[in-house]
């Protein structure tokens, strides 16, 4: 008896993925472009094709299109014809995949096509995300992001969390373990580079890039069909904090250990976990939230450090734990997706192989 | 494996006005929010996560405003998701939240799609030129008048059913409290004599330019049961999407709306719409829109809709009232528009509707389509619980 049979609960897995090659700039692509190739590459990896998709859900900012309605001819690389069932979150791709797992735990969808890109290359993306603030009391400052990660990082210098020399050891590690991931934009040993906003240095701080990623999600039997060794979601779970910097301790993540929790990250040990830290800084409070400790394998991608497309990073994440899954390079991994300033919103999933 | 049922529990509105200077975006959310709670007689302690939608963020100038928002909707620390399909995101944001709780993720969800489109200005939002992307064509009557007219020809419609609509629905939201435009000295001769936009749509043909927010207290079979007034029971729900630009698509009647009416009718066991459906809340930013989804909808045969509208049948005493409400052509706060339809379509099988209360409403469709005529959503409710 499966366990889908025994407790009603589908088991839903992460059983393809496929992303582009992090760039600086992408200006002869444009977003279709730059995803389409994904999106067949992703298909390819199971054999199946647009129409035998149940659901298929994306995630992209039109912010950084610089144009409303921007994921409107996205759908039309996807090939939506005969009509298909889509949806679309304003976020990160992971939690477009969020959205697919929900409706495949309903049943009215077996397979689970989950896309998202994004390119800042034609922006300065540090002045975009200033318009995701308040737009009242905040936004009109221009406080940008790299600014605000410094907060945090000064916060956490100041509480003893960490110093300067073991921010920049999480640099350097994750772009050295990048040299190994073809797709990372930034590899190899990268200077600490001068300070952007004290104290944060260059190396602190994650590459603007552009990119995409897809993932195939399936449930059950015809998850095991589809890939010979699934990543099976055991858990996920995402939670947002007050959006005000002032309300917040900025050197804890009350929400990615709440999500942690529900998503049952604490109830066995995990292998490797993939963390959306766009900020050395950002590692460490992860790292405290989520109790990881040395034994786990954190970011051997090379991270956000090393390539974080927005949009992309966070569905990027959950798509490299579950490829270590597939390649029989983990048992049980953890992935952490985030969004807003200073770690606002925070979603965790747990996805497990099977015993070999 | 089954699904779990979901029930409409709560619903609140905010008076649409063209602008509403006296609160920030925040606070008027919060004031939809906290009336759908009222009307559940719930505490935000109750709420186990919110899915909130709105249309473009260009249209008010702010990046995933769900960010700044999550204290406002009490979402600190819950889980808070953002649905964005174009036009349509009312209701899909509604579906969304539904699936979290047929899924039985969470047992009572808050959801809720605004617009505050004084914040900044639509038509700007729409008109960003993009290179190798084809523009909405300065907004969007400028995108839709040729498939107007394409129906126009295709059904042999009089030219004088898109002002009948008008008058219907303005003399609908005359009814509903919550509507933007009430419009008391409305007259059939005065939407025909109105100046032309975009031939063949006059100016009192088209929606206006809305503030406003809309939300629902979705819950499953136990919160259902303590509900202090009738839930409405989600008797189907779909969504569907098809590309914008290609050689075969019938922009007058999509195959994606075809296929989402017909998924919904499968599952609440509809057969025959016309016969099994009361009334419907139906998608309508341009009056010709009525008898073209009438179509579309099934609910007349293939040029026959405008018929129907002829004939009176769509009027709030007729045999299928549509747009009890007033519709989107007296009310559009964009991105709360499709939820807006959903949570109407609600209130009739509740029997809460007030004045534009349809007698018997038992089984009511709720429509949302956007973006190039390329995305649907829909939803059927009832006032019984669905079987099995």
């Amino acid at each position: 008896m499966t366990r889908e049979e025994s407790s009603g609960v589908r088991d839903v897995a992460v059983v393809a993925f496929a992303q582009t090659d992090v760039l600086r700039t992408t200006d002869e692509l444009s977003e279709v472009e730059m995803l389409m190739p994904v999106l067949h590459s992703v298909l390819d990896r199971t054999g199946l094709k647009t129409a035998d998709i149940g659901f298929t859900c994306s995630g992209s900012s039109d912010y950084l299109a610089g144009r409303a309605f921007s994921f409107t001819l996205a759908l039309d690389g996807v090939g939506a014809w005969p009509p298909i069932a889509e949806s679309h979150v304003e976020m990160d791709g992971a939690w477009a995949l969020y959205e697919a797992w929900t409706k495949l735990l309903t049943g009215d969808a077996d397979t689970a096509l989950v896309y998202a890109y994004g390119k800042s290359s034609p922006g300065s993306v540090r002045d975009v995300l200033t318009r995701q603030l308040d737009p009242y009391y905040v936004a009109p400052l221009w406080p940008d992001s790299v600014a605000l990660a410094a907060l945090q990082a000064r916060a956490l210098i100041d509480a003893g969390d960490t110093d300067e020399p073991a921010l920049a050891a999480i640099g350097a590690r994750s772009r050295r373990v990048a040299t190994l991931n073809s797709r990372a934009q930034l590899r190899g040993s990268v200077p600490q580079g001068e300070y952007v906003v004290r104290p944060l240095r260059t190396g602190d701080c994650p590459p603007v890039g552009d990119g995409a990623a897809a993932v195939i999600l399936a449930a059950g039997e015809r998850a095991r069909e589809l890939c010979s060794r699934p990543a099976w979601i055991r858990g996920i779970d995402h939670r947002i904090e007050a959006h005000a910097l002032g309300v917040r301790d900025l050197t804890d993540s009350p929400s990615t250990r709440l999500a942690a929790q529900k998503a049952g990250v604490f109830e066995r040990p995990v292998d490797t976990a993939e963390l959306h830290a766009p900020f050395s800084s950002q590692e460490v409070v992860l790292r405290k939230a989520l109790r990881l400790d040395d034994s786990v394998r954190v970011n051997l991608s090379g991270g956000p450090l090393a390539a974080n497309p927005m949009m992309a990073a966070g569905l990027v994440r959950i798509g490299e734990a579950a490829a270590r899954i597939h390649r029989g390079e983990s048992d049980r991994a953890l992935a952490h997706a985030t969004s807003g300033p200073c770690l606002q919103q925070n979603l965790v999933a747990v996805l497990e192989g099977e015993p070999r | 494996m089954s699904k779990e049922p979901v029930a409409v529990v709560g619903i609140g509105q905010t008076k649409h006005v063209a602008a509403r200077r006296d609160v920030s975006i925040a606070g008027l959310v919060r004031e939809a929010a906290q009336r759908a709670l009222a009307d559940a007689e719930l505490t935000w302690a109750d709420i186990d996560a919110v899915v909130i939608g709105k249309a473009p963020d260009f249209f008010e100038g702010v990046m995933m405003p769900e960010l700044y928002l999550a204290d406002a909707l009490g979402a600190v620390g819950k889980p808070m998701l953002r649905v964005h399909t174009a036009g349509s995101v009312g209701g899909s944001t509604a579906l969304v939240a539904a699936n979290l709780v047929a899924a039985r993720v969470h047992g009572t969800v808050l959801t809720l799609a605004f617009e505050k489109q004084s914040e900044s200005n639509a038509m700007w939002g729409l008109s960003l030129p993009i290179p190798f992307q084809q523009p909405l064509l300065a907004g969007a009557g400028g995108f839709f008048a040729p498939h107007v007219r394409a129906y126009m020809r295709r059904s042999g419609a009089p030219d004088t059913v898109g002002s009948l609509v008008a008058y219907k629905d303005r003399r609908n939201a005359l009814k509903n409290p919550y509507a933007h435009l009430h419009e008391h000295d409305i007259t059939l001769e005065k939407v025909q004599a109105s100046p032309m936009l975009w031939d063949p749509i006059r100016y009192s043909e088209t929606c206006p330019s809305s503030d406003g927010a809309c939300a629902m207290v979705l819950t499953d079979r136990a919160g259902a049961a303590r509900a202090p007034r009738p839930p409405a029971w989600m008797l189907g729900g779909a969504m569907r999407s098809e590309p914008t630009l290609f050689a075969g698509k019938d922009a007058v009647s999509p195959q994606a709306g075809k296929d989402c009416a017909a998924d919904v009718y499968r599952q609440a066991g509809v057969t025959d719409p016309r016969r099994d459906i009361d009334a419907v809340e139906m998608y309508v930013p341009f009056s010709w829109y009525e008898p073209m989804w009438l179509e579309n909808l099934g609910f007349a045969d293939e040029g026959e809709g405008w018929k129907l509208t002829e004939a009176g049948v769509t009027e709030l005493d007729g045999d299928l009232p549509v747009n009890m409400s007033g519709g989107v052509l007296s009310t559009n706060p964009i991105g709360a528009s499709g939820m807006i339809r959903f949570a109407e379509a609600a209130l009739q099988v509740r029997g809460q509707a007030g004045e534009h209360q349809v007698e018997r409403a038992r089984t009511v469709l709720g429509h949302a389509y956007g973006g190039g005529s390329q995305f649907f959503s829909m939803w059927l409710v009832g006032a019984s619980a669905p079987q099995s």
